[in-house]
């Protein structure tokens, strides 16, 4: 009998909102800063170095015969924890495999639909971090925007269905994780694609994702369509896809907005932003669907697991578009905003081929949660 | 200047929770008020250990990274934190010590923590004679100043003002609270 279960299947059991209740024993600072969450999901938190001496602390509040996952940084602990409860008479303590740092590197593929001409669009929800990627597949060809760090899980994806990936774009430069898009390219002999306004200190060779350059998967049955729209960075674009997709990256969430201050230019960007928001943005059809390239809240997730919306919606209900003077709009997106994601300037860094950190520091620069969004 | 500890807990090379459940091994042969260094390389190490010493009631003195080693300090619970009787009356504001050091006044400081605590936060100038070894020591110090003892709380001052106060020290003044208030300059000699 296994007593262990991956974050595969864990994954599944959030998307699913099946009733699960976890027990991390990582140090309550790392818990606060960023755990696993699910509409269905109870979580306690004990360190793991108060249960050496029993773990009656849990006894007293859980059920022997309840089920309980045991979650811990790395994967060590929470076996150890799982036997001393199983020691106590639990009778369905598992552990998770790889704890939270497996957690944050998973993805989960949902299919978002499929496209005019045969094609499909995927999305791939990184649960433990909330961060969006995608796969543009059509005859046997295949782009990915916005790439995370994970890059074997598109290749084995893309391996699966048959495809090749001929392109890599990120719709910007990325300062809450780390890009997979140029490594990603790299591996298949694929093109990398980056905004020019974001590149101007990359240190590698790149194709410029530019308003009206469009870039084919397929036998020109996709079109990806960049829309130039500065305000999270300088270089932020925006892609369409069948005139019915809209790839926001980080510029317009489900329910909330991008915010201009994570390259430290909240003050120059703030305009760029609002004119996205509130006028670019405003002219396109209300029913596009509107694919971001994060989501903040478990509760963004739809009953499929995928994170969209329609445009014209959130026009009705997305706390960031409904401020109508720009004076308050400034201030909702210059002050008081949420921490900077840890390590924010390193991973920019590292995106932009200045610094090559280890595949070990690169996994602890992205513990942690994205804040790339401003809540209004 | 090395960090002396009384006892050393190898935990290199092992991954989480193995470094806290030797260290937690390790520390219940441990007197009070004694210090312990954790090797490990474990990277996860220095926070958990941090919080279970906050959770336990032990003293985190610091981290000192060599050779991608990491090295914890650590000071077992003392009693003498706790009752905190104070026997010796000459004492003196932490804040009316604060004043004199930021007036850059001529002023011999006496800590008497365990060297480990010393390393990792003291006053500038401060002299390092822990209270265990005052009585050896005692020749390093000049009789003819006055002299400010400091500890952390205040406890093992006022055993060593008294002990100085005995063997014929002049002006000797116990400096209350102690370094767990101190909010004034320190500096580090973890090299």
């Amino acid at each position: 009998m296994t007593k262990s279960i991956t974050t595969d299947e864990l994954a599944k059991r959030v998307v699913n909102r099946e009733e699960t209740l976890i027990l991390d024993v990582r140090n309550t600072d790392e818990f606060d800063d960023w755990k696993i969450e699910g509409d269905s999901v109870e979580i306690i938190n004990e360190p793991y170095f108060n249960l050496l001496d029993g773990v009656d602390a849990i006894a007293d509040n859980v059920n022997k015969d309840q089920e309980i996952i045991v979650v811990c940084a790395k994967g060590g602990s929470s076996k150890m924890v799982r036997d001393l409860l199983e020691e106590e008479g639990f009778t369905h303590a598992y552990d998770l495999e790889g704890g939270m740092k497996a957690w944050s590197e998973h993805l989960e593929p949902v299919k978002i639909a499929d496209l005019n001409d045969g094609g499909s669009l995927y999305q791939f929800v990184r649960l433990g971090k909330g961060c969006l990627s995608y796969m543009v597949v059509s005859d046997k060809k295949a782009a990915v925007v916005d790439a995370n760090r994970m890059t074997g899980i598109y290749e084995r994806f893309a391996e699966e269905k048959g495809v090749s990936i001929e392109h890599t774009i990120d719709t910007h430069l990325h300062a809450d994780h780390i890009s997979g898009g140029r490594q990603l390219a790299e591996n298949t002999g694929g093109t990398y694609h980056l905004p020019d306004k974001d590149a101007e200190e990359v240190t590698f060779d790149y194709a410029s994702l530019e308003e009206g350059t469009d870039i084919t998967v397929g036998n020109t049955t996709i079109q990806v369509q960049p829309i130039y729209s500065p305000g999270h960075t300088i270089g932020s674009t925006s892609l369409m896809i069948d005139n019915k997709y809209l790839l926001t990256g980080d510029i317009l969430f489900v329910k909330s907005i991008g915010r201009p201050d994570l390259a430290g230019k909240a003050e120059d960007w703030v305009g760029d932003l609002r004119e996205t928001l509130y006028s670019r943005y405003k002219e396109l059809s209300d029913d596009l669907i509107v694919l971001p390239a994060h989501y903040s809240f478990v509760d963004e997730l739809g009953n499929d697991g995928s994170v969209k919306a329609r445009l014209g919606d959130l026009y009705q209900r997305n706390s960031g578009l409904q401020v109508e003077d720009a004076q308050d709009f400034r201030k909702m997106v210059t002050e008081n905003l949420p921490p900077q994601p840890n390590e924010h300037d390193n991973i920019r860094q590292t995106n932009m081929g200045k610094m090559n950190p280890e595949a070990e520091k690169q996994r602890e620069m992205e513990i942690g949660p994205n804040r790339c969004a401003v809540h209004g | 200047m090395g960090i002396t500890a009384n006892e050393t807990v190898d935990a290199k090379g092992l991954a989480c929770p193995m470094p806290i459940v030797k260290t937690k091994k390790a520390i219940s042969d441990l007197a009070p008020g004694q210090v312990m260094e954790v090797q490990a390389t474990d990277k996860g190490s220095t926070a958990d250990i941090k919080a279970w010493a906050e959770s336990t009631g032990h003293q985190y003195l610091g981290t000192v990274e060599e050779d991608d080693v990491l090295k914890h300090y650590l000071r077992k619970a003392s009693d003498d934190e706790v009752k905190n009787e104070a026997n010796y009356d000459d004492v003196i504001d932490l804040q009316v010590l604060r004043n004199k050091v930021d007036g850059l006044e001529d002023v011999t400081i006496l800590d008497v923590r365990e060297q480990a605590e010393y390393a990792f936060n003291h006053i500038p100038g401060a002299i390092n004679v822990p209270l265990g070894e005052l009585e050896n020591r005692m020749d390093e110090i000049n009789t003819d100043k006055e002299i400010h003892v400091i500890c952390r709380t205040g406890s093992r001052s006022d055993l060593a003002a008294q002990k100085l106060s005995q063997k014929g020290f002049k002006i000797v003044k116990n400096v209350v609270p102690g370094m767990a208030e101190w909010d004034g300059p320190t500096e580090k000699s973890t090299k």
